[in-house]
């Protein structure tokens, strides 16, 4: 079947079987950042945004981004290198596996959430499961992210 | 993984249908439930396109279309102002905010899943699904038909004067539940879900003249309902942790609507 | 404490960046596009013979390139455990068999074009079965008439007290003192039965490795492991051919927390482009990683503890029997530390004993799990001390406080090694402080159907293999005099590389970043037995110390020789070496440029580690819950930990480490069951039925060190990886018996549990 859709702003097009999953296309497409953690959509390393709506890449059938825009951590590079820089000062990368989709998340968290608390961020992330950290490194890295995108935004 | 050999964007609620009628052929909600299975369809009807996804809302009913996900529910003013929050505390703990953008309400009410939380809040109010050829049927009938290949357009919530709350009980906080509870409270009958028993959820009515004693109501109540084992619990803890959220449950209506 | 640049400090991991912003630097990230991909067919059966297997119709799919059977494999036992050889677990299996042990034993090895093939095929596969009855019950697995492993070609390496025909894969008494003497002296005793689950590691990367042929026509395998150069020698093994033909490397790994200790699934890949020449891949499935893979060890623990009416305890008696599963990789050795570990914490009883069996049955093997078989023993020896303590009506602080092991303390139960460094006691004390234990404990009601209470457990740990591990580095000095540090240890995401990059750095006086790490490949990084048994730091950071002081030597002498001077009178300073006596130096920049030229002295140093001791480190956790009283439900509040690794080389990592170990044992203790039907079929086959913590419900985790200096470990460090999942068991029961008086002996801690508990007591 043929499809157009936008991967992090370039436009694709392209023959697929029916039942394609999301997941696999965009790695296929050289998105390697999106992960498969399980088959349960119970992990969120699959992560991307569906017109800028965080999404399981696992589950919603890639027939459905027809006409849309996928963006992965590949189309946002300095958005993961700057809340990552957070992450990465705590140690919390670990083995960085989970990291993706969590990012995915969170940059998803900081446009629609504004001053979350720390309660707010739990509940928005649950979705997102990490084994290495315990989240606690996590949840210093995301608080101090948005402590700094105030300050960058007060700035203004 | 969802197996198809084709995939078909319906372009009208008749065609939906129509395609639905093969036994090999289905309809995608939001495929959550769907991709588990390990069944090879034939075609996988998507009714994305048909415009099932926007609430409305007027002063009379809310109408929600099938393809609205859990999290625009969740997220909806409308209705968690006329619930006083139990709708989007009756979704909140199912999963993740990813997983609730991604799956819908069609889905869930249409699948009538033992776990679901969805159908156990919905059904407590004045909610009706509307079928492409069954018509308007109230909520609490639909749950207990057999499953057949109608299309399952929506479903319109009344806003009928009901004081609601709703409570889970869950073994981890993005679990399936072991429990659910959902009150209504109207002029004159109290409305009891109890689902994940864990079979899907039901409904007992009565007078509200039972809230004289919450705590026998809740003890009957719960009583009156069937309960299994499972991974997650026995059913004689199901039994008990139906009465104690039934209590619960009906003292949030106290707080959140007042006397 | 000595100010060092890089150790102690911060310092942010060299992969860090990479992962963050999603680089492809994983193993399916990396294989080849062209790879066949591989699916296993299973058993649907707990115990089955294969009676004929017809694959004719499964072959003619469009893209099969290759379906195995029993037939077509070699004839060699082999064990998957990553462990140094002669390994102590048994020789049971081959890479694929007749007979079949548990629901999930591999049938047939598919290779295909794509999935969708493969699938396909592996539906076609006819199979008649011949089912036979299961073993499924662990506590009669001993001496039972249905037999495991019957087959003449069984083999234990090592005296393990294993014998397949009694269904025993290890048997082990040991025992110090006059046990009867010391328990006759006791006012009280408790004695009871604790009972742990097997719980899956659960790291984020499912198992999966990728397999092709190089240019010498050698077997190349690429894989997500722990144990890279064990996996050289595993699949050599069960192949049959000559371990020179191997190369193993290991890219970056999604977590492994000893799941990838055991070689689970290289086999199959190294099987088929073995045969057909062709570049292969197997990435296990969820389910798959769920339910046939190498989960921890369920086992059932008999305590008896005695102590006087003044709270010293003189007597610890220890039974357990272990569930090793259907083959019997790590079952000998995680079964010594449940009581080698959990007693030495307590070494100044006059006496011990310590007996365990461990049993094949017909379920998923286990393997290697953070903690080996430690966690099992902690939770129950520390609910056992507070039983004694209630008995005793004293405070669970007070009893630990007499106990406890102290520095200088010879411990019996430890293999007889000496704490050398031992900072228990202080552990103790400050995370009573941090839980602000005195005005907390026991509990208090919060008038709103809630009892808010405190608990606390203690653990050890070791700090590598004994007289057994080995670590290995070698470090170079390239252009400019920038280093390469080789390793053979296998960082899986808790930041070793790193670690030891900053050990190198303030060896050889430079910044950490004038360090490049790489590792790990078999056929060019030095011997390392792996990244298990908490040993990276400990054994290989010694390797390190070690080596950076002969390249420093070798550094000297070349630069002496440049300047024409004794070597004697030369110092090394980082960035110079210099002459003492006169005012003369070259720069490392120099010495290593020229060392490119007309040199005959490489500047290049490889050493090697192995020790006599495995100093532990230390431990303590305290918690404090909220139980509900009308469900039973616990919410964890706060999670104190006061951890001693001797010296923290690097608090970030270190603090994850125990963040995140902790976390992992609030999952044992609350949530965490593989569970089986009454069939053998595995019901925790899914993230959706097994229940590991989300973000929601692991409370406020506080850590904080209380560092001591072990003087054999590299900057008296110790080990932090394993130690930090022991506590949560045990400290969470207790803090539930100290709201409810409901002691539960049996993980998971679930809300119907306490809930039954609270009732029986009405």
């Amino acid at each position: 079947m043929e499809i157009k859709l936008w991967i992090n702003g370039k436009k694709i097009t392209d023959n697929v079987e029916p039942d394609m999953p999301m997941l696999e296309f965009l790695r296929d497409k050289g998105c390697y950042s999106v992960k498969r953690g399980c088959e349960t959509s119970g992990c969120g390393l699959c992560t991307v945004w569906l017109d800028g709506k965080p999404i399981l890449s696992c589950t919603v059938p890639l027939m459905r981004a027809n006409g849309r825009h996928i963006t992965t951590l590949e189309g946002l590079q300095e958005e993961a290198a700057e809340f990552g820089a957070f992450l990465a000062d705590e140690g919390a990368e670990q083995c960085g596996f989970c990291n993706p989709g969590f990012i995915m998340n969170v940059l998803a968290m900081a446009r629609e959430l504004d001053a979350p608390s720390e309660e707010d961020i739990k509940e928005y992330l649950s979705g997102n499961l990490c084994r290495c950290t315990g989240y606690m490194g996590q949840l210093r890295a995301v608080k101090k992210y948005i402590e700094h995108k105030k300050g960058a935004r007060s700035d203004d | 993984m969802l197996r198809c050999n084709d995939y078909v964007f319906a372009i009208s609620p008749e065609e939906a249908y129509e395609l639905n009628q093969k036994r090999n052929n289905v309809i995608i909600g939001g495929n959550g439930w769907l991709k588990m299975g390990k069944r090879q369809w034939n075609t996988a009807i998507d009714i994305s396109g048909l415009g099932l996804d926007n609430i409305e809302e007027n002063s009379e009913k809310f109408d929600i279309g099938a393809m609205v996900s859990l999290r625009d529910i969740e997220l909806h003013k409308g209705l968690n102002s006329y619930t006083k929050g139990a709708v989007k505390e009756s979704l909140r703990h199912i999963v993740g905010t990813q997983f609730r953008n991604t799956v819908t309400v069609g889905g869930s009410i249409y699948g009538r899943f033992g776990f679901s939380d969805v159908l156990s809040m919905f059904i407590v109010m004045d909610s009706y699904v509307k079928l492409h050829k069954g018509g308007i049927v109230p909520l609490h009938e639909f749950a207990k038909m057999p499953y057949d290949n109608d299309l399952l357009l929506g479903i319109t919530v009344k806003k009928t004067p009901l004081k609601i709350a709703y409570s889970s009980f869950r073994n981890q906080s993005t679990d399936f539940p072991v429990l659910t509870c959902a009150v209504a409270i109207g002029e004159d009958k109290i409305t009891t879900a109890i689902g994940a028993r864990p079979s899907k959820a039901d409904i007992r009515t009565d007078s509200i003249d039972v809230l004289k004693d919450i705590e026998n109501y809740a003890r009957k109540t719960a009583r009156s309902f069937n309960y299994e084992s499972n991974m997650r619990a026995s059913g004689e803890y199901r039994e008990h942790i139906a009465e104690v959220l039934i209590k619960r449950t009906i003292e949030k209506t106290e707080v959140h609507y007042g006397n | 404490m000595t100010d060092y640049k890089s150790v102690s400090k911060p310092v942010r991991k060299k992969d860090a960046m990479a992962l963050v912003t999603g680089k492809p630097v994983y193993c399916d990230d990396l294989a080849p596009k062209d790879c066949l991909v591989i699916k296993l067919l299973r058993s649907p059966y707990a115990h089955a013979l294969i009676e004929d297997i017809n694959t004719s119709a499964a072959e003619k799919v469009s893209g099969i390139e290759a379906i195995y059977t029993y037939k077509d494999v070699p004839n060699n036992r082999f064990t998957t455990a990553g462990q140094t050889y002669p390994e102590a677990s048994p020789y049971d299996r081959l890479i694929l068999e007749k007979r079949l042990r548990y629901v999930g034993d591999p049938v047939a090895i598919v290779a295909g074009e794509s999935e969708k093939a493969a699938e396909k095929a592996l539906k076609l596969i006819k199979v008649k079965y011949k089912v036979l009855e299961p073993l499924l019950d662990f506590r009669k697995a001993k001496d039972n008439s249905i037999i495991v492993h019957p087959e003449d070609n069984w083999k234990a390496l090592c005296p393990v007290g294993a014998d397949n025909k009694r269904n025993l894969c290890a048997h082990e008494v040991s025992e110090n003192g006059d046990l009867e003497k010391a328990f006759s002296e006791c006012d009280a005793i408790v004695e009871e039965t604790y009972h742990t689950k097997a719980n899956q590691q659960a790291m984020m990367e499912t198992f999966r490795a990728y397999a092709s042929k190089d240019v010498y026509n050698r077997l190349t395998i690429v894989s997500a492991t722990q144990i890279t150069f064990h996996v050289r020698r595993i699949v050599a093994t069960a192949l049959g051919i000559p371990k020179a033909d191997v190369r193993v490397i290991k890219p970056r790994i999604g977590g492994g927390f000893g799941a990838k200790q055991t070689a689970v699934m290289e086999v199959y890949p190294a099987f088929v482009t073995y045969k057909t020449g062709k570049n292969s891949k197997l990435v296990f499935t969820r389910e798959e990683t769920q339910t046939a893979s190498s989960p921890r060890h369920e086992m059932e623990v008999k305590v008896r503890i005695g102590a006087t009416k003044d709270g010293i305890i003189k007597a610890l008696d220890m039974y357990s029997i272990s569930n090793t599963g259907a083959y019997g990789e790590h079952g000998p050795t995680t079964a010594g530390l449940t009581g080698h570990k959990a007693l030495a914490l307590y070494s100044r009883a006059e006496a011990y004993r310590f007996v365990y069996d461990v049993v094949y049955t017909n379920i998923m093997a286990a393997g290697a799990y953070r903690g080996y078989g430690a966690p099992q023993g902690i939770f129950a020896v520390e609910s056992a001390v507070d039983e004694l303590a209630h008995k005793l009506n004293m405070d669970p602080a007070k009893i630990r406080e007499i106990n406890i092991t102290k520095e200088g303390d010879i411990m019996p139960a430890y293999y007889n090694e000496p704490a050398n460094s031992c900072a228990l006691d202080r552990c103790l004390e400050k995370v009573k402080d941090m839980i602000d234990w005195d005005s907390k404990y026991p509990a208090r009601d919060m008038g709103n159907g809630k009892i808010r209470s405190v608990g606390m457990a203690l653990a050890l740990q070791g700090s590598c293999i004994s007289n057994l591990d080995v670590g290995s580095v070698a470090l170079k000095v390239n252009d400019d005099g920038f280093y390469s540090l080789m390793i053979g240890a296998s960082d899986m995401g808790t930041g070793c590389d790193t670690i030891l990059a900053q050990m190198a750095a303030d060896c050889m006086c430079c910044d950490v970043d004038n360090i490049v790490v790489q590792g790990v490949d078999t056929d060019s990084s030095p011997y390392d037995s792996g990244s298990y048994a908490s040993s990276t730091t400990y054994i290989t950071g010694m390797a390190v110390v070690k080596t950076c002081a002969s390249l420093t030597e070798k550094i000297k002498k070349y630069g002496a020789l440049l300047m024409g001077c004794d070597e004697k009178d030369v110092d090394f300073n980082g960035k110079e070496v210099y002459r003492i006596s006169a005012d003369e130096k070259i720069s490392l920049k120099d010495i290593a440029n020229s060392s490119m030229c007309n040199n005959s002295n490489a500047l290049y140093a490889s050493e090697g580690h192995a020790s006599p001791v495995s100093p532990p480190p230390f431990m303590a956790g305290a918690v404090e819950i909220e139980v509900d009283k009308e469900t039973g439900k616990v919410d964890i509040i706060d999670y104190k930990a006061a951890v001693d690794c001797g010296t923290v080389i690097n608090p970030n990592l270190a603090r994850v480490q125990t963040e995140g170990g902790i976390a992992q044992g609030i999952g044992m203790a609350l949530y965490e069951d593989i569970s089986y039907n009454e069939k053998g079929v595995c019901r925790s086959n899914s993230f959706m039925q097994y229940r590991i913590p989300t973000r929601q419900d692991v409370g406020r985790t506080e850590v904080d060190f209380e560092p001591s200096y072990e003087p054999t470990g590299p900057f008296g460090a110790k080990s932090i990886g394993e130690i930090v999942i022991n506590t949560p068991p045990p400290a969470i029961a207790n803090a539930v018996y100290n709201a409810t008086g409901v002691r539960i002996r049996e993980l998971p801690i679930t809300p119907e549990k306490i809930y039954k508990g609270m009732k029986d007591e009405d």
